[in-house]
């Protein structure tokens, strides 16, 4: 049986890209409060985290640490608990019914699970992009980027909006396909377009952290690799969380690894390594994680 | 293992023939007798309904002209025509709708994106017990009601309203909730990953995704409930003039109008007759007009969900 390895990763590598000024942690998700228009990207911690499905437990003691402004890819075999323990980062676990979260998940060093802590606040701050591509099917291009200013009832100016779209689209790499369709529905693009739009409405409205639950497992390998240049560009300005079942992305887009293991049907997903991506998939720790980046299973 | 150097000889000249072969005279015969028998079934299950539309329009037709629809039938005697009924039906299934859309439309939306437990389940027993309630019970429930405010006798078109509504709510609060079920998941949870409150989810994104669904199933439950007769009897009333208040005095609908007109046809007996069947037809035509909206309605607004 693999011991599981909690380790706790330091900034070993000085910290690359642009940084502001450190926010102090009043500024956290406590009271709802909306983030700097333009703040750093923050750092996520989770401690002991257990995470459940009614009874059952999906993911054991999971203790990592997220680096700001770089790539952290999850892998680990099907049903390991890294789509779980990635939704219970921006409190989207807690919405099926039945679901329990043990421990501690901070943002910048504020607890995000405290009480009276609105999960909808910590959703705002972390931005989420899902496996399949799910543009409104009610809404034109336009207004799907925009949805996240609409859906808050946040009185935008129209000036304001046409920037915040246009910036967003531009920060997709999306601007030039449809700047001059902006008024069509969103459903009418490819799958690679369509999962552009879906990262230019979650960048719009400017979280601190992008998780993206394999983002590119339902697109071709063009499409592919224009998300992964996205995600290169886009940690300049936000921590970024992906979530892959392909190693080969997994070596070539990311900064750091954590790889996660389950020990038999049934029983909880554990955190077995983390580390940087070289280090994971040349001269790994522990055994399994070597089993696993050659091959051998999985 | 001989077995399987003999299957490899065989299997390649034997594949041709046995594809060029054909579909066998035994499966056609099948085929074409099936055919038969559901074509005939089919026939058979249209043969009411043709029959009925048809007896409807030979009888209501001569019954139709303009009198028929631009006067009432107040001091006649053998003349007239039917434009307060017709007046209102439309008048009391607009308020019944006005009533039932709201009410039926939240309790979906609790129903299908809020409930839990036992509250849930009692809830969606109690719609499917509604379901089957007799439109007399409705109507009775009704006069009861207001005869509890406003003393026994009383006859108003709101009451006709509110006991269509009792029928109506059911219908809609179960086609909606279908087509709530409908919407996917996933774009809820795309709306929920933007930090977006659940009711302002279901207001933005459900509802509009949902709309022609709604507006269907709305049409559908009106269409049931427009030529509803014996709750309408007891509550409208039976009058001859034009009253288009439903909160003041008696209302005429197009049911319980060709109701009288076939029981108390008075002296002119042929001239009744044909109003009875006229303002059956009118009836079908409101159903056939209100269906027929209700597929342009979905049509133009339909959103294709992938």
């Amino acid at each position: 049986m693999l011991g599981t390895t909690k380790r706790r990763i330091e900034a070993r590598q000085p910290r690359a890209e642009t940084v502001g000024p450190t926010t102090a942690p009043e500024q956290a998700p406590a009271r709802g409060a909306r983030a700097a228009a333009s703040g750093p990207a923050k750092t996520i911690e989770a401690r002991g985290l257990d995470l459940y499905y009614g009874s059952f437990q999906a993911v054991r003691d999971v203790t990592m640490t997220i680096e700001p402004n770089k790539v952290t890819a999850l892998i680990g075999s099907s049903g390991c608990g890294k789509t779980t323990f990635l939704r219970s980062l921006n409190r989207m676990h807690e919405l099926t019914p039945g679901a329990r979260v043990e421990g501690k998940v901070t943002l910048d060093g504020a607890d995000v699970y405290a009480k009276g802590v609105d999960p909808v606040a910590v959703r705002r701050l972390v931005g989420m992009v899902f496996q399949s591509p799910n543009p409104f099917p009610t809404m034109s291009i336009y207004d799907n980027v925009a949805a996240g200013l609409n859906l808050n009832a946040r009185k935008v100016p129209k000036a304001q909006k046409d920037s915040v779209v246009e910036r967003s689209l531009r920060g997709a790499h999306l601007w030039d396909e449809v700047k001059d369709r902006l008024a069509k529905p969103g459903s009418g693009l490819s799958g690679g377009q369509q999962q552009r739009l879906c990262i230019a409405r979650a960048i719009a409205v400017e979280p601190e952290v992008l998780l993206m639950d394999e983002p590119c497992s339902a697109l071709d390998p063009v499409a592919t690799l224009a998300i992964e240049d996205l995600t290169a560009e886009l940690k300049s300005r936000y921590t970024i969380v992906v979530v892959t079942h392909n190693m080969q992305q997994a070596a070539r887009a990311s900064d750091i690894t954590a790889f996660f293991n389950i020990e038999g049907s049934g029983r909880p997903g554990h955190l077995v390594e983390v580390g940087p991506t070289d280090e994971i998939f040349t001269k790994p720790r522990q055994q399994a994680t070597e089993d696993y980046v050659s091959g051998r299973f999985g | 293992m001989e077995g399987a150097s003999e299957l490899a000889v065989h299997a390649r000249p034997q594949a041709a023939p046995l594809l060029s072969a054909g579909v066998g005279w035994r499966r056609r015969a099948v085929n074409t007798a099936m055919t038969v028998l559901i074509g005939g079934a089919f026939a058979l299950a249209m043969i009411p309904l043709f029959s009925l539309l048809f007896e409807v329009a030979k009888r209501g037709i001569p019954g139709l002209s303009v009198e028929f629809f631009t006067s009432d039938a107040r001091g006649v005697v053998g003349g007239g025509g039917a434009a307060h009924a017709i007046a209102g039906t439309l008048i009391i299934t607009a308020v019944a709708a006005a009533i039932s859309v709201p009410i039926g439309i939240m309790a979906a939306v609790y129903l299908n994106e809020y409930g839990t437990g036992r509250l849930r389940r009692g809830l969606t027993f109690f719609v499917d017990v509604m379901t089957g309630i007799p439109s007399i019970v409705a109507g009775l429930f009704a006069y009861a009601l207001f005869e509890l405010f406003l003393g026994p006798g009383i006859r108003l078109g709101v009451m006709g309203s509110v006991a269509l509504s009792v029928l109506m709510v059911p219908i809609v609060i179960r086609s909606a909730e279908e087509v709530l079920k409908i919407v996917p998941d996933h774009l809820r949870e795309a709306a929920h990953a933007l930090g977006t409150p659940k009711w302002r989810i279901v207001t933005k994104v459900v509802l509009p995704t949902a709309f022609a669904g709604l507006v269907t199933g709305v049409m559908i439950a009106v269409a049931r409930i427009v030529g509803e007769t014996a709750p309408l009897l007891v509550t409208t009333g039976v009058v001859d003039s034009m009253n288009t208040d439903p909160f003041n005095g008696r209302m005429q609908n197009l049911a319980v109008y060709a109701y009288n007109e076939y029981r108390s046809p008075g002296v002119m007996k042929q001239a009744a007759y044909d109003h009875a069947w006229a303002a059956a037809l009118t009836l079908i035509a409101i159903v056939m007009v209100l269906n027929v909206l209700a597929r342009v309605i979905y049509r133009r607004y339909k959103t294709e969900i992938r």
